[in-house]
């Protein structure tokens, strides 16, 4: 569908005042699926995927409901097992049979709604499972320290880390989730959907931390539904249709128009919009203006270097 | 929030300005146990004023030890309601253990003290058969501890029936070892004319080690998320079904305790009595703070609204009124208590 695009700014949009960004972008990546398939019994969640994720590097995952993401990230994260293609970690073939093997090799899943204790503070919730032991006491002094500082690294500002968590806002609980699995030696972060439950505001927060995990080495893992977040802060973008990749392209190859475009099934959408005028009377005004629509979302090719710099500036 | 996010201008200062916004009063109510403190203060005050015999040190001390046989019990089974679990049997259990440790002594003719061991092993056994069942089926620890609190309640009057005829058990005190377990588990001191029980002092100490355990250990902090989000807890690998078992044997742990105390004081026990008793270790520790969903309260606050029934319980009759008042107190104490609790938390969240 598009050809790749001159983009004059290289790779993409990293603050120039961080010094280490994009560090480690060469070499081995870090995940890599080729092929990858799983079937449960007579049904085809997902197959022949080809996907990889590199250090300081983020792969966006998009797709529709039922599209395969979540299968996608169980493989990856140990909760299944691939049943063709295979799964690499670092260069070599892997085969977890449980999320915590796969966190042994620094690879963390973060879930959308099991990442925190609400009513636990959030020093007692970062290392909650991993305390720090003196003589069969917690150091609580250093872990709140740690918290304090951790949290700090990645741009949260708490003013008291001695507060439940649950009196924080939902993009910063997601934020000190992701921290944690940081804090603790995660090199791989999966993300599942950390902006469908946040408004606007608290998904940008959300955002700015994916660009800094990537920014301090990881490789992020971004699993959305969400083209307008996934756009500002992916390197990668692999879309997802009925278990099948309908695309995998670098962020130099596709604009955010044609991204939005290929999400919302620009075809499908189009002929739901003829099936809706040929019914007639409102029904077929909503066609009409739904056909509007998929024109404007990049089924028709417009010039995407100004549409690129403009969405850079949105992401900020 | 987004904004404090956004870019930290200067690396804040060791202590950070925005804490002190939160004056000292507010910190004191965001604790769980301020809304205990409050309702203690209250009703000392209230039987302070209309029962004069109350203000004498020598009534002070009894009611310590009243408040010392509920709150024995009532530590554990706030650690319990933390964990997020209920525990109603643990009034009978008390009985049961008391009544094991009886009856073997005294049919078998043995030292006392074997007694006592027997119903330490009994008292683990029903704590562990509590937790087992809830973690393994999954079915609300409401309706298990109901199940085991009936049949724990037949067994105390149907097996002392059978063995003794009676519908008490065996005075014991003529066995070999009671001096000295009853040493051990009820002995008294008096102290400048003021009659002090060893069981406050145990009371006290666990009380000590709970809130010890709870806030300082990472047992704590498990017990806190295993009572908050027991799936997130797992997820971070929290063992999630062994900590509400041990839980549950804490509980019985501390009905043996609270058992061998009221068996070697009275040297004889009832079979019918007990019953009740939970929902005032319930009550404790609601009053205390603790939440019924789980997740947040404190031992201290537990010992507190301990501290609460014995206060009402003594108060009542120093004031010379009728004692079956008691029960009418206990249930408006209760709703009270939970009010005040709603409220106050409900303004700390606000202030924070």
């Amino acid at each position: 569908m598009s050809t790749p695009q001159e983009t004059p700014a290289g790779k993409h949009h990293a603050p120039p005042e961080v010094p280490q960004a994009g560090n480690g972008r060469s070499g081995v990546p870090l995940v890599r699926l080729v092929n990858a398939g799983k079937r449960y019994g007579a049904v085809i969640a997902l197959h022949d995927i080809n996907m990889e994720v590199g250090a300081g590097e983020v792969t966006c995952v998009l797709g529709d409901n039922g599209a395969g993401k979540s299968t996608l990230i169980k493989i990856i994260g140990g909760l299944h097992q691939p049943s063709s293609g295979t799964y690499e970690v670092e260069g070599t073939p892997v085969h977890f049979s449980s999320p915590r093997e796969a966190l042994e090799r620094g690879i963390a899943t973060v879930y959308q709604d099991l990442a925190v204790v609400a009513l636990m503070p959030v020093w007692r919730n970062f290392f909650l499972g991993n305390e720090v032991r003196k003589r069969g006491r917690m150091d609580i002094p250093a872990m709140k320290k740690m918290c304090k500082d951790e949290l700090l690294a990645m741009g949260i500002d708490l003013r008291d880390v001695e507060q439940p968590i649950g009196t924080l806002s939902g993009g910063e609980r997601q934020c000190v989730a992701i921290s944690r699995a940081v804090h603790f030696g995660a090199k791989v972060l999966i993300l599942d959907e950390p902006t469908a439950a946040l408004g606007v505001k608290q998904s940008g927060v959300v955002l700015k931390y994916i660009v800094q995990a990537r920014e301090r080495g990881l490789g992020v893992i971004f699993i959305t539904h969400n083209p307008h977040h996934a756009y500002p802060v992916g390197d990668r973008f692999l879309l997802l249709n009925r278990g099948a990749s309908i695309g995998n392209y670098e962020k130099s190859q596709v604009t955010r128009d044609e991204l939005t475009g290929l999400m919302a099934g620009g075809t499908e959408l189009e002929q739901l919009s003829h099936e809706l005028e040929s019914a007639g009377g409102a029904v077929a005004d909503l066609g009409r203006s739904m056909e509007a629509d998929v024109e404007e979302l990049g089924i028709s090719h417009q010039p995407s270097t100004t549409t690129t710099t403009t969405t850079e500036s949105d992401a900020r | 929030m987004a904004q404090t996010a956004e870019a930290p201008v200067a690396p804040p200062p060791r202590a950070d300005e925005r804490v002190g916004r939160k004056s000292p009063m507010a910190r004191m109510l965001a604790r769980p146990e301020a809304g205990a403190i409050a309702g203690a203060i209250v009703i000392y005050v209230f039987f302070f004023i209309i029962a004069p015999p109350f203000r004498n040190a020598s009534s002070f001390s009894s009611v310590l030890y009243v408040t010392s046989t509920y709150g024995l019990m009532a530590t554990p089974v706030a650690l319990l309601m933390i964990g997020g679990e209920f525990d109603l049997s643990a009034g009978v259990a008390v009985i049961s253990s008391a009544l094991c440790a009886s009856l073997f002594s005294y049919e078998f003719t043995t030292n006392a003290w074997v007694g006592v061991l027997v119903a330490l092993a009994l008292s683990l056994l029903i704590g562990f058969l509590n937790g087992w069942i809830v973690v393994k089926t999954g079915i609300p620890s409401f309706l298990v501890t109901l199940g085991t609190f009936f049949m724990l309640q037949g067994i105390n009057i149907a097996l002392t029936q059978t063995i003794t005829n009676q519908v008490s058990s065996p005075d014991i005190s003529t066995l070999q070892g009671f001096n000295s377990a009853r040493e051990v588990f009820s002995a008294s001191w008096t102290i400048g004319g003021v009659n002090i029980r060893t069981s406050v002092v145990y009371w006290i100490v666990f009380v000590i080690i709970a809130t010890w355990i709870l806030l300082r250990t990472h047992i704590g902090n498990w017990i806190f998320s295993v009572g908050g989000n027991p799936a997130s807890a797992r997820a971070v690998g929290v063992p999630v079904g062994r900590m509400k078992i041990g839980l549950f044997m804490a509980v019985g742990f501390m009905a043996w305790f609270t058992g061998m105390h009221t068996l070697f004081l009275f040297n004889t026990i009832q079979s019918g009595q007990g019953i009740g008793n939970e929902f005032v270790y319930i009550i404790a520790a609601v009053v205390g703070g603790c939440l019924l969903t789980g997740g947040y309260g404190s031992a201290v606050g537990a010992a507190i609204g301990a501290l609460i029934f014995g206060m009402v319980n003594q108060g009542i009759v120093y004031a010379g009124w009728n004692p079956d008042w008691f029960q009418f107190f206990v249930g408006a104490l209760l709703l009270g208590a939970i009010l005040l609790n709603t409220y106050i938390r409900r303004r700390a969240e606000a202030s924070i």
